[in-house]
Formats: C-alpha cells, structure tokens, sequence
C-alpha cells in the first residue's frame, strides 16, 4: 500500500492504530449543523466505515474503519457538508469534490450560545462560523473557542484563542427598588463588583466581569443590557505534553471585528517566528509565543487594529501551568 | 364622537397632543431585554404612532406612570424639609381595559383607604388620561375575563389600531385635538370575551385558616425563588416601603424616598430586631394568593387581581397564578354568583 500521509492528513484523515484502515473527521463550524447532514454522515459511516462515528471534543465527527483507498469516493460523497458547513459560510474552497483543503487549523467550536442559553451574551455558533471564514483552511495548528459568557462550558480557556461574551449592564437608578438580588448574587457568583450605598447599587467596573447575572436577576428591569456586544479573549491556552495550562486573558472589552482581526494577524505571527526546524513542520502557537515573547506577539496581533474606547490590552501575562519535565531548571 | 384617521393624521394628532401631555405607551427596546439579543417591552414616553408597540403585551405594567418605581417625597435639610418640584404637564397613557381596570384598584388602595388619601398617588392620578387599547384576542396568560376586568368605561379615548385609526373620544377636551384629522364613523371598542386561560374563582366564604394550612402550599415552597418579578410587573401590587437617606458629605441633609416592595421579596416582613413573619416561601405565595382574590374582596367588594397574566408571563419557575388560584377553588368550591 502506497499513501503519502502528509497529503491525507492535510484532507482531514488520518493514520490510525489499525494498518490499512483511517478515520476522517467532519467540521461542525460553532458546533451546530442541520440534522440532514447527518443522513450523510450515517451513510459513509455505514457504507465505508465501521458504522460508528466518533463525537470529537471540538464539536467535529469522526468516522474511523475506512480504507485508504475509498477516500476519493467519500470526498464526493461529504460535498454538500463542505457546501453547507463551508462554502456557505463564506469559506473559499476550490475543489469542493475534493474533501477538506486543510485540516492544522482546528474546527472553530462553540458552547450552545444565546440560541438556547438564558446566560449566553451573543451569538456564539455565528461568531465561530465569521471566524471559520477568516481563517479557513490553513494549516497552521490553531484552536479557537466561542464562549457565551464566563461560565465557559466550552472550555474557552482550554484554546489559543477563548472567546468569551461580555455585556455591559446599564443601570437605571430610578427603577430600582433596592432588592438586593442582583448585589447578593455578584457577591455570591462572580466578584463582588456591586455594593449597596443609601439604597441603590454601586457598580465598581474594574471588577465586573460583563456577565450578566445581574441584568438576569433583576426584577424590575433596572440593569438593562448593552446591545453593544463585548468579548473577552483569552490566550495561549494548552493541553500536551509539555505545559498544560489555562488561558490567560489578553483583550476585554473589544468587539467583534478585533477579535477576527487579532486573529487573522496573529497567523503572520507564527509564519515569522514558527520554529523552522520543528519536527514535520510543526509547531503549536502557545510554544512559539513562549519562545517570541508576550510582547512580541502582543505587537503582531494587534497591528492595524484600532480598538473601541472601552477596551483593555494586557500589559504583561504571566503564564500559569505546569510543566511535566522536573528537570527544567538545573540539569544532573 | 368616533372618527377614522389615517396612520399620519393620527400621528400628527399625537404630536399636537406631545405639546400639552407627556404621552405614555408599551415601547419596544430593542436588544435590551433580559436575556442577548431579546427586546424589552415597557412603558416609555412616546412622540409618534410608530413607537407604539401593540403587538406584545408589555412585560411591566403602566403601574409605574401612577406609582413610580421610586419616588422622592421630599428632601430635608435639619429641620426644614422641601417637596420635589411638581411637574405641571398632564399625562395620556395608552393601556389595555385589564389595566384600567387594575388602576381602579390603585385608585382603591392609595385613595380610598382609610381617612387620608396618598397625595403623591392623587396628584399624578389627577393629571393622567386614559387612551384605551382595544383589546381583542389578549395575549398568552391572560385570564382578564375570568376576572371580570376585560372591560371598562373609563377612558377619555378608545382606539382601534390598524391601517386606518379608528378612534372614540368620550373626553371633550380632545374633540379639537381630534376632530378636523379624520372622518366621523361608528366606532365603539369591542372587549374580549374568552381567553385562553380560564380561572374560576373560589368561594371567599369557605376559605379558613384550614385553607391557610393546606398541603397546596408546600409545593410553592419547594418552588418558588423569592424573585419577586411576580410583584413588580403586577399592574395591582401597591406595597411601597420608605428609604431615608442621608447624603454622604452632609448627612444632616437628605431625602426620603418610597420605593416599591413585593410580598415575595427578602425583607418585606422583617421587624427590627430580625423576625420576620414569612420565611417559607409557601406561605409568601399563599399571601400574596390570598390578597388578590381573597381579602382585597373581603374589604371592597371586587377581586384585586385583573387577570393581565403578567405574573405567569414573568416567572422564572413557571409558576402559574391562574393555576393556583384554580387550585384553591379546587379545594374550597367555587363562587356563588
Ligand atoms: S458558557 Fe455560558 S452561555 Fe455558553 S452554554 Fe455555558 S452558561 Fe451558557
Ligand atoms: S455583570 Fe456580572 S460581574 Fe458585573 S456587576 Fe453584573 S453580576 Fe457582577
Ligand atoms: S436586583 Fe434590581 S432592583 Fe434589586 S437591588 Fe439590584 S438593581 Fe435594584
Ligand atoms: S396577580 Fe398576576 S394576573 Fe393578577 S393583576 Fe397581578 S400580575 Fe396581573
Ligand atoms: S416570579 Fe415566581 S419564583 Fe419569583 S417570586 Fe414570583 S412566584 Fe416566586
């Protein structure tokens, strides 16, 4: 058997633990597709695969058993996902017959959002599928995120990139009636930004988080919603075997154009400074930074990006983790 | 009189209108509802036809144009204190029939109580004309029907929305504003006659203490959060408390204000001291039950409660004040009438 597995892998299958046999993996862009895309996907499962399909934790479908040798066939057959899930959505793939152009960059995930969430902030599968459009295919490693608010169910903080919604509570003093709900429960839940002072609630904003609870708990509407949507990005995120570790926040408060911006920039980033030596090419993003520098990076992400007036840059990040080789510091 | 209107005589009516009254009507806010990119629907001040939002019913009621959510009585500086300044314009408020009728309630509650009206509530009431909304086919929750509060005389006008206005002015003082703008009609509002939900009301005379200690109100213990949106959107809640402040840099110069409170909420019995009569949530349900189609009735003869289904609209925990109040009828028998 003859395959150039570079070629295969960058057309999203994969060599498996079983000779002879692979595994494709199908995009959900924001992890929400049509359910008659699953006749297709239960097709190829059941005519070229196992029968089975794998639910990936990025919100893609993994079908394994396939052979090698079927693959032209099921990338004719998994057309009209890359049409729907893809093409449109504005990515520009040229041989739509031809399966997935690229597969380094991950599938953009994203947790329900405000489709169904009472607590999500915005649009999280529309956002994942504006940013699927800015930066797919590419074969850069990237794992991207849409959160719809802190509570982070998609695990934003887990990514290169976690996108996490904010809200900027508006208060209308006069309609409050002094209750306390929403005061108790920032204290109780988040961070305490709210007091009571002579009746009526004192937001301190360097401690709000732009969640939301309190619009959410408040019955009389006093706390109104921005419609402006705001976002938290958080950074540099990792699983691996070197340095797990959570995100740290690089951008609050910037709209939706940074984010795509940001990220689209931070792709000429790793083109300068990815390791050229790195073993087949390959280098996750969290690593380069490391290497750069935050401040490095910081300049190439945020080139050209003219940021709102309530934005906040991180002025340094002190990355958390840890690192599972004992002897980093001093050699025996 | 009736007259029909066009949308724009009817507009420039309003606008004619704006110079003498302020003008009160259910505004959709556009993404600024609870929840991302949902609306809020709620009384706002208006200066043409299109603001008006018809189409939903609005999420807090026109309580608040009467009984403000907040209200300066007065401001005190060491022994002198001084009222907020008055504002003289009158006020045309477009509401539905159940919530005329609910301002009668109002009326009851802050003007007919006892010996001494509430001035605050009687010099904003004084100022305020009713533009009815004809209400045909009502809303989700409403019940207005079952409550006997799904029609009314009490308007200055009536109007019927749609791509002709269709308007019956009963207040003489707006015959001028009105009458060269449109064609004389027969128009007289039509009430609903059914909702969708139905209440039957119970027998006031069979409700006991034992009514009071029934299993029925364990469940809403279990339920219900103590939010208090139930109260605050309620077009006939009227409990207020008093909140005295005295300003930071001076506090022998203040003000004391009245805000509302819900029998619902956190506090609303506490003594000084800590005790507070309510703990259980149950039992603020069952209060609250009580008040509106119990003892409000016992005193004046008429349920407090309108039926706007505003309470269901609202709560969080599905909770259902039309379910429960068919629940105690279920269990002490319903209303001779
Ligand atoms: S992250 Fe927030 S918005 Fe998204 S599903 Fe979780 S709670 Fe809802
Ligand atoms: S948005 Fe969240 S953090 Fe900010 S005040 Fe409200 S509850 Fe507290
Ligand atoms: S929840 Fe609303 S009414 Fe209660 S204290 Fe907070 S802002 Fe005021
Ligand atoms: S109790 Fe509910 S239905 Fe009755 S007037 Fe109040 S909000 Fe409306
Ligand atoms: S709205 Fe529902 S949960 Fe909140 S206080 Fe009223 S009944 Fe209880």
């Amino acid at each position: 058997m003859d395959i150039n597995t570079k070629k295969i892998k960058k057309n999203a299958y994969r060599v498996t633990k079983v000779r002879g046999k692979t595994a494709l993996r199908i995009r959900v862009p924001g992890g929400h597709l049509d359910v008659k895309y699953f006749d297709i996907i239960k097709e190829v499962a059941e005519k070229y695969g196992d029968g089975s399909v794998h639910m990936t934790i990025r919100q893609g479908f993994e079908l394994p058993g396939i052979d090698f040798d079927k693959i032209p066939e099921i990338n004719r057959m998994i057309a009209p996902i890359i049409q729907g899930l893809e093409l449109d959505y504005g990515v520009s793939i040229d041989d739509i017959e031809g399966g997935y152009p690229a597969a380094g960059t991950r599938n953009v995930s994203a947790c329900i959002g405000n489709n169904v969430c009472p607590f999500a902030n915005y649009n999280t599968t529309d956002l994942a599928i504006k940013i699927e459009k800015a930066i797919f295919p590419n074969d850069r490693h990237v794992k991207i995120a849409c959160t719809g608010c802190p509570n982070d169910c998609i695990k934003a903080h887990m990514q290169d990139f976690g996108i996490i919604g904010q809200v900027e509570p508006i208060y209308e003093a006069s309609r409050c009636v002094g209750c306390e709900a929403c005061v108790k429960n920032c204290k109780k839940r988040v961070t305490g930004a709210l007091r009571m002072e002579n009746y009526k609630v004192k937001r301190e904003e360097d401690r709000c988080l732009g969640c939301g609870e309190c619009i959410l708990k408040c019955p009389t509407g006093a706390w109104r919603r921005n419609p402006e949507k705001y976002y938290r990005v958080v950074i540099m995120g990792r699983t691996g075997k070197k340095n797990p570790r959570l995100a740290e926040t690089f951008l609050e408060w910037v709209d939706e154009e940074t984010i795509i911006k940001i990220i689209t920039n931070t792709y000429t980033f790793i083109e300068e400074y990815i390791d050229k030596e790195a073993p087949l090419g390959k280098e996750h993003i969290g690593y380069i930074v490391d290497r750069a520098g935050y401040h490095v990076f910081k300049e190439y992400a945020l080139k050209d990006v003219v940021l709102g007036p309530k934005a906040q840059v991180a002025n340094h990040i002190d990355f958390g983790g840890y690192k599972y080789e004992r002897n980093i510091y001093f050699t025996k | 009189m009736s007259l029909k209107l066009s949308r724009e005589a009817f507009d420039d009516v309003l606008k004619d209108l704006g110079k003498e009254y302020k003008i009160y009507a259910p505004i959709r806010i556009k993404g600024e509802g609870r929840f991302s990119d949902t609306d809020v629907v709620r009384y706002g001040e208006v200066s043409g036809l299109d603001e008006i939002e018809i189409h939903e019913k609005a999420h807090f009621s026109p309580k608040e144009i009467l009984f403000p959510i907040t209200q300066t009585l007065f401001y005190f500086t060491e022994g002198e204190y001084q009222e907020p300044k008055y504002d003289e314009k009158k006020i045309i408020v477009f509401l539905r029939p159940c919530d005329i009728n609910g301002v009668t309630r109002l009326d009851q509650v802050f003007l007919e109580n006892g010996e001494d009206k509430d001035i605050y509530y009687e010099r904003l009431r004084e100022k305020v004309k009713f533009f009815m909304i004809e209400c045909i086919e009502g809303f989700d929750n409403c019940f207005c029907v079952s409550m006997d509060a799904n029609k009314t005389e009490k308007y200055a006008a009536a109007i019927r929305f749609g791509d002709d206005m269709l308007v019956e002015i009963k207040d003489e003082a707006l015959i001028n504003a009105f009458q060269e703008k449109g064609e004389f009609v027969n128009f007289e509002p039509t009430f609903i006659q059914e909702n969708l939900v139905n209440v039957k009301l119970p027998d006031i005379e069979q409700i006991t203490t034992e009514t009071f200690e029934d299993d029925m109100w364990k469940e809403y213990a279990q339920r219900c959060i103590a939010c208090g949106r139930c109260n605050f959107v309620c077009m006939t809640c009227s409990c207020w408390t008093m909140q005295d402040i005295a300003y930071d840099e001076n506090n022998s110069s203040g003000e004391r204000r009245r805000a509302w409170a819900g029998c619902h909420v956190d506090g609303f019995t506490d003594m000084a001291g800590g005790h507070g009569f309510r703990k259980n949530y149950g039992d603020r349900m069952r209060f609250k039950t009580m008040h509106k189609i119990n003892d409000f009735k016992k005193r004046n003869g008429y349920h407090m409660c309108v039926g706007c289904g505003r309470c269901d609209d609202v709560c969080p925990e599905y909770i259902s004040f039309s379910s429960c109040i068919n629940k105690v009828t279920k269990l002490v028998g319903e209303e001779r009438k």
